[in-house]
């Protein structure tokens, strides 16, 4: 597969944690994984996008909570306690930014070999597929690698100052 | 191995020496001409020599030879040989100027104004030469000077390297070119490249055409444009607040940059540096001539330290730049750097150690640094460290959960029971008191005294009443009062706008005020003192005072007031703060376009602050800024919405109150309002505004709190008033993004997070929303 000699740099595998929305496996580079917690409720931002509940206080820090089903346009799930918010951090030209995702559950951390990673095919405009890095087989599933960079990254604050190249991003796109 | 040891060094080499650069000059404006006051010398003299010590030590050879030239005329002076004429001491001041500009780009790793450097060091030789004629002050004189040449050539290669290596982006190409009155206004074209390098990579190449002969040139004016590369997708706004402040003082032209070929790039720059070089050379040799016949004192001098490295490239230097004179220049040169680096060691090794633990370099500070010469230092000495600010802040965060933390257990401890409640119930209680005075502690390390942002002012002030021909005294009192770092150092620019207006249109000419009735030496005062939560900074003149009826019939000329409008006089000095308003009849060098009380303004505003003026037509004016303490923390009061909690900022609140049924009306079917103080004021429904359901939406079930922002006045209407408390305003914009009627947020005793209202962006919001 072209993607995976593309970079010198890019590792030839990586770790990343997978999570459940609904009856799919999305992913992210465990490296962005700042911390999982549980579900507390968050302070409401006006004027935010409806998939941005609120913030949290993180340690000191105000971080914002993404739902991810809003986000991707699933039905609406109730936070129940084992509702699972992952912090993630983007790479923003400001500097790191802070930010938590609700999931239904995280799953599991596994290795990817880069070769196995497939680029997505285009789905059209129905599914805007520039925030998906690949899909990967994961046993028997298909686990969704997003690019947190490009679906978080560019809202965020809708400044829009979050990198737009991510090395392994630009790589990959590149090779497809 | 050794030079990476030394690079850990040399932040703290630099701070220490911008530090001892302005004791330095504060210790010269003391200076008096014609009184001798060897203390002061002597202070000044240890701090070129501390300064000279740490810059052989780490290397930065051209900053060593020029303080080493300062330093022995420092000496002559010292010694008595020769009295401080103002000529030297405006000399001196401005070698410090030239110091520190160095000091800067040796910081930065940029070239170096070698010619700006050479001039300088060639009139201090050029003092020392006409009263002390002996051998030892023309050695080093000599050798010095070459020693500049090297540096010249080995600076020059600099950029031409660094432009081939970068490759061009998309950005922008920026002309600069400073009119001659620039630095006169105090702008500092280092400081605004330095502002666009945060945009992004810079380049900068320098034009002298302009440049004219040294002879005739006015180190105070500016001969030089330049052409900057930006690479940064930054947009024009930026780029333009950039030279916010030299608005008028300079031609700027912006164009967007596509992709240039570096290779032109390059091939200017390797001109540009062969000019640089090729200029302090001929400066070089001039001296060298001039000095010849010194030469044999000289090189017995320097016959100790010879073999020195360096000493090839330095005869290299020279040779190819200048003739047989410059050849004799080259021999002597590796005498006068080695001797600096030689006696680096000894003089420079104790820098680091006391330097280090030393914050405040105040001048005794700076007497121990400098070693076995210095005579101990008696008096008080400020013991303080450095730590930079994010640990300051991480400590602060850090305290902020410990409170959070604590406040959690005093929860618990309440409801507790048993034979040990009581026990953990009074160290709880213990515990609370030691938080709360930690808090305290921690928030004061972040408080500066002003007096870092006033001892700009008694050089700025000198130089503009020299250069006017004002007789003008300054004073300034409160110096010692503290406000946070961060309101510092953005209070500096426009304090100096109104220093200097003050000087330039304020006070009147001598023979001015003679006519008057008032003395010849008018007084600029300023003073700082806490009232409250703020501080108030005041800048009063004894001068001539605004004077209303010219300020009106401009503004009335330019179609800002109508011809027949009233205006009361707060309403007339409001005129002045309309950007591009002046009544000078002619621009000065100083002042007079009209630019800067605008951006005084706003940069008071963006502290959150307020400028007020008051004056009286020949008496004189005072302005008065009064700003917040701290931007980090804030008297709030919590209210209640839904389930939502918000802080709104105390000094935003007039009252709070509860209406009657029926005393609110409607508007033309849309807007409510209530009557407040014989005003009516409009009721805005935070709930609405931020959308959240609200416990109470009847008018009267719930509380409105009166309060203002940007001079209007709303009641907004919450469900409920919780409590008051101080609060600590954390950025959401860290994470997230600004939004509109949001100051910040906080986190509560609970640990939950609520946000900080901005009166003046929920007025904005809550009137859109009503014009929609």
């Amino acid at each position: 597969m072209a993607n995976a000699t593309a970079n010198a740099d890019t590792p030839a595998s990586q770790q990343v944690l997978t999570f459940v929305l609904g009856s799919e496996t999305y992913g992210v580079d465990i490296l962005r994984v700042q911390e999982i917690r549980g579900w507390s409720s968050v302070t409401k931002i006006p004027h935010a996008p409806p998939h941005v509940l609120g913030v949290l206080n993180l340690r000191g820090s105000i971080v914002p909570i993404v739902d991810m089903r809003m986000k991707f346009n699933l039905e609406r799930a109730e936070y129940t306690a084992v509702t699972v918010i992952i912090v993630l951090s983007v790479q923003a030209r400001k500097g790191r930014r802070d930010f938590g995702v609700v999931v239904d559950g995280v799953s599991d951390v596994v290795n990817v070999n880069a070769a196995e990673v497939k680029p997505a095919p285009d789905l059209g405009s129905r599914a805007a597929t520039e925030h998906i890095r690949g899909l990967m087989p994961v046993a028997d599933r298909m686990v969704v690698l997003l690019d947190i960079d490009r679906l978080i990254g560019h809202e965020l604050g809708a400044q829009g100052d979050a990198l737009d190249e991510e090395p392994v991003t630009a790589a990959a796109q590149s090779a497809a | 191995m050794a030079e990476l040891d030394l690079a850990q060094f040399h932040d703290t080499f630099f701070e220490e020496s911008f530090e001892a650069l302005d004791s330095m000059e504060a210790a010269l404006l003391k200076l008096d001409v014609g009184a001798p006051n060897p203390e002061g010398v002597n202070t000044i003299f240890r701090v070129a020599h501390s300064i000279k010590g740490g810059a052989g030590m780490f290397g930065f050879t051209d900053v060593a030879s020029f303080t080493h030239t300062l330093e022995t005329l420092l000496d002559e002076l010292r010694s008595a040989r020769m009295q401080v004429t103002t000529y030297i001491a405006d000399q001196l001041l401005l070698s410090v100027d030239v110091l520190r500009a160095m000091m800067r780009s040796v910081q930065r790793k940029e070239p170096v104004d070698m010619q700006r450097v050479a001039d300088v060091q060639f009139d201090l030789e050029a003092i020392v030469a006409s009263k002390g004629g002996s051998a030892p002050a023309a050695a080093p004189t000599v050798a010095s000077d070459a020693n500049a040449a090297v540096v010249g050539v080995a600076v020059g290669a600099g950029p031409a390297g660094a432009v081939a290596a970068a490759t061009v982006a998309g950005g922008w190409e920026i002309g600069f070119r400073a009119l001659p009155e620039l630095l006169l206004r105090g702008n500092d074209p280092l400081a605004i490249f330095s502002s666009l390098a945060e945009l992004g990579p810079l380049q900068a190449r320098v034009n002298m055409d302009a440049l004219p002969r040294l002879r005739q040139i006015d180190a105070e004016r500016c001969y030089l444009s330049w052409t900057l590369q930006l690479t940064s997708d930054c947009s024009r706004e930026q780029i333009d607040a950039a030279f916010d402040w030299a608005t008028g003082d300079c031609e700027v032209t912006v164009q967007r940059l596509s992709t240039v070929g570096p290779g032109a790039a390059e091939a200017t720059a390797a001109g540009q540096s062969a000019a640089t070089a090729s200029g302090a050379p001929v400066d070089g040799s001039a001296t060298a001539s001039a000095a010849a016949p010194t030469l044999t004192g000289a090189a017995l001098a320097t016959g100790a330290a010879a073999g020195a490295a360096g000493a090839a490239s330095a005869g290299a230097a020279s040779g190819s730049a200048a003739g047989s004179a410059g050849a004799a220049s080259a021999g002597v040169a590796p005498g006068g750097a080695a001797s600096a680096t030689v006696t680096a060691p000894s003089t420079g090794a104790p820098t680091p150690g006391p330097a280090a633990a030393s914050a405040h370099a105040t001048p005794p500070a700076q007497a121990r640094a400098a070693g076995p010469d210095a005579p101990k230092a008696a008096g008080a000495e400020h013991s303080s460290i450095r730590v930079s600010i994010e640990k300051i802040d991480e400590l602060i965060n850090t305290v902020g959960e410990l409170v959070i933390t604590q406040a959690m257990l005093s929860e618990v401890g309440r409801k507790l029971e048993g034979p040990f409640a009581e026990q953990f119930r009074s160290g709880l209680s213990q515990l609370e008191r030691n938080m709360r005075e930690l808090q305290e502690s921690v928030m004061r390390v972040r408080m500066l005294p002003i007096s870092f942002t006033f001892s700009r002012f008694p050089r700025m002030v000198r130089d503009l009443a020299q250069r006017l021909g004002k007789q003008i005294e300054l004073k300034m009192t409160g110096e010692q009062t503290e406000l946070d770092k961060t309101v510092l150092e953005k209070i500096g620019d426009p304090l100096v706008h109104l220093v200097r207006n003050s000087v330039d249109h304020g006070i009147e000419s001598p023979e001015a005020r003679i006519a008057a009735g008032k003395s010849p030496v008018g007084t600029v005062h300023l003073d700082a003192c806490h009232r409250g939560g703020s501080i108030a900074v005041e800048i009063r003149d004894d001068g001539g005072g605004l004077d209303k009826n010219r300020i009106l019939a401009k503004a009335r000329s330019r179609g800002l007031v109508g011809a027949n409008d009233v205006l009361n006089d707060d309403q007339i000095h409001e005129l002045i703060f309309l950007p591009g308003f002046s009544t000078a009849e002619k621009t000065t060098d100083l002042s007079g376009r009209g630019v800067g009380m605008d951006v005084v303004r706003r940069n008071v505003k963006e502290l959150g602050g307020k400028i007020e003026i008051a004056s009286e037509l020949g008496k004189g004016s005072r302005f008065i800024i009064t700003l917040p303490l701290t931007l980090a923390i804030v008297d709030g009061q919590s209210v209640s919405v839904g389930t939502e909690t918000y802080i709104v900022p105390l000094t935003s609140i007039i009252e709070s109150l509860q209406l009657q049924s029926q005393s609110a009306s409607r508007l033309s079917g849309r807007g409510e309002v209530f009557s407040f103080r014989g005003d009516y004021l409009p009721i805005v429904r935070l709930h609405e505004v931020f959308g959240v359901k609200p416990r109470a939406s009847v008018l009267h079930e719930g509380l409105i709190v009166v309060a203002e922002g940007d001079g209007r006045r709303i009641g907004l209407f919450v469900d409920d008033l919780l409590g008051q408390q101080q609060v600590v305003i954390k950025s959401m914009e860290t994470n997230y993004g600004p939004i509109d009627g949001v100051a910040g947020a906080t986190i509560l005793g609970d640990g939950s997070v609520a946000l900080i209202l901005d009166l003046t962006g929920l007025i904005r919001v809550a009137s859109s929303r009503a014009a929609a």
